[in-house]
């Protein structure tokens, strides 16, 4: 384990104890917040009684739908405009500006359009993903050396095939930080819009523990999309790791 | 009589106006013949269009005038069966092993398991790589990467070699044996090879003949016969002739090299 893993594992585990205290000490309210000793333990206690498992499975469908679309379409549609640079001319300042809209503000226009089923959860983790992913990959693209190109030439390779053999893996490292951020965005987009339309799902019950004061459901799922979106996270920079040791100098 | 294998027919290459306004006439008219099974080499000031004239015989690139004919065929847009290129620049795939980037090619053209088996031994042993076969070519040096390039190209059993440079990057030493490999390559294969480089001792060691370039528009000044037997390796630099043929080179670039450093200066 390197030096800065350990400082940063250090700093988690200082800040988790620090909470622990503040809450036995009481300086923090047990209604305000459980001892994270406690979350864990009821988390447990959820997990073995098995229910939440139709939210959770509920949501993390969702996620792993919007996150899956959103790194095939964006990953399609920057190699699609890769080399057009009018079109690129055009859409990149919006790019730039897209985080600046809140994909939320559309929800009622999602939900005559699209009612209150998964489609317009799903369509807002998609939408905030999406973009993340169109600009890593358009920013690794950029980065496939022109000889690679010419290489891909003298295989006498199509556009599609260059894409897929060649320059797609050239810029792996920036697609899987893509990746990266469309499973964060994806688990943002989903979770919050079952906070606002939905019936269903984890959003839905952080939600309904939250309007009746039930701690002991709201904190324990709260910590469960810690674990796993910090889970899918970490072993997408571990995979990003190899990757870029790889290829790195030595 | 020996066969002609590459033709270029008053060729030229004129890049489209771009930010300057203006186009720019890059190379030609060229008329050149290259014989099946000759090493010929391209030397020619900075910037006289070595490379694009390499473009064009690899069909990366259109002529803008002239044609270009490989084996009696038009090359139009396309690399034609049968080349292989070996840029300056390194072209491995940092993805892919040393063995999985020879076997690249080779896989693309879906050659059978045990043939594929065969030619890429062959080619880890003959270019000294066996050692690596399984590291990535961030872990090599510079000479042994490009070794894996000319190897990736070679295992293709191309029957005309284009090599841009391929040892620009290198020192002076490992360029000289690398030189002994490449003419023990060039004499096991029985390919064309033609070379590009800046280097007058290298072309001279290297090649059976020797196209001077002149400044832009690169045409070719004059084809200089070094008459080196094929068994040659690197030790006839030590050869009075090779001195000669060094000091010829030197003779006819030199007033190029000034003019193309001269026009630079003038531009800056």
């Amino acid at each position: 384990m390197s030096r800065a893993t350990s400082y940063r594992l250090l700093l988690v585990a200082a800040s988790v104890l620090l909470l622990e205290c503040l809450c036995r000490a009481g300086v923090i309210d047990h209604l305000t917040m459980q001892p994270p000793s406690e979350m864990a333990r009821d988390l447990v206690v959820l997990l073995a009684s098995g229910s939440m498992n139709r939210a959770m499975l509920k949501t993390l469908t969702n996620v792993v739908i919007a996150a899956a679309l959103a790194v095939a379409f964006g990953i399609a549609f920057a190699v699609a405009i890769h080399g057009y640079r009018a079109a690129r001319q055009g859409l990149e300042p919006l790019f730039a500006t897209y985080y600046a809209i809140p994909v939320y503000a559309f929800y009622p226009m999602f939900i005559i359009l699209f009612g209150l089923g998964d489609l317009p959860q799903i369509l807002i983790g998609f939408m905030l993903a999406v973009v993340a992913v169109i600009v890593s990959t358009l920013n690794g693209l950029d980065r496939v050396s022109r000889v690679l190109m010419k290489t891909a030439r003298i295989y006498r390779f199509g556009s599609v095939k260059t894409a897929l053999t060649i320059t797609l893996l050239s810029a792996a490292p920036y697609l899987l930080t893509g990746v990266k951020l469309a499973v964060a965005y994806a688990f943002i987009g989903v979770i919050g819009a079952e906070f606002i339309m939905s019936r269903t799902g984890i959003g839905y019950e952080i939600s309904f523990a939250y309007n009746n004061f039930d701690n002991k459901i709201m904190y324990p799922l709260i910590l469960l999309i810690l674990i796993v979106s910090v889970a899918v996270n970490s072993a997408l920079s571990q995979w990003e790791q190899v990757l870029m040791r790889r290829r790195s100098k030595s | 009589m020996s066969e002609t294998h590459v033709v270029l027919r008053d060729v030229t290459r004129v890049y489209p106006a771009g930010a300057l306004g203006r186009d720019v006439h890059a190379l030609g008219p060229i008329t050149l013949h290259l014989n099946k099974g000759e090493f010929f080499a391209v030397v020619g000031p900075s910037g006289c269009g070595k490379s694009t004239l390499l473009d064009l015989i690899a069909g990366l690139a259109p002529a803008s005038a002239g044609t270009v004919e490989f084996e009696g065929r038009r090359i139009a847009g396309e690399v034609p069966d049968g080349v292989g290129v070996v840029f300056q620049e390194d072209a491995s795939f940092p993805w892919l092993t040393v063995a999985d980037n020879i076997a690249f090619g080779l896989r693309e053209a879906h050659v059978d398991a045990s043939e594929l088996r065969n030619r890429l031994n062959h080619a880890l042993d003959l270019m000294g790589l066996r050692d690596f076969a399984n590291a990535y070519p961030a872990q090599l040096s510079g000479g042994m990467r490009q070794r894996v390039c000319i190897a990736r190209t070679l295992v293709l059993r191309p029957r005309l070699i284009l090599l841009d440079e391929p040892f620009g990057a290198l020192d002076q030493q490992t360029r000289l044996l690398m030189g002994d490999e490449l003419l023990r390559l060039w004499r096991d294969t029985g390919a064309t090879v033609l070379l590009i480089t800046h280097a007058l001792d290298e072309a001279a060691m290297l090649a059976d003949r020797i196209g001077v370039m002149s400044s832009r528009p690169g045409r070719i000044l004059e084809i200089v016969e070094t008459r080196w037997p094929r068994d040659r390796d690197s030790q006839i630099v030590s050869e009075p002739s090779f001195g000669e043929i060094t000091g010829r080179l030197w003779r006819l670039l030199r007033g190029e090299s000034l003019k193309a450093l001269g026009k630079s200066a003038g531009q800056s």
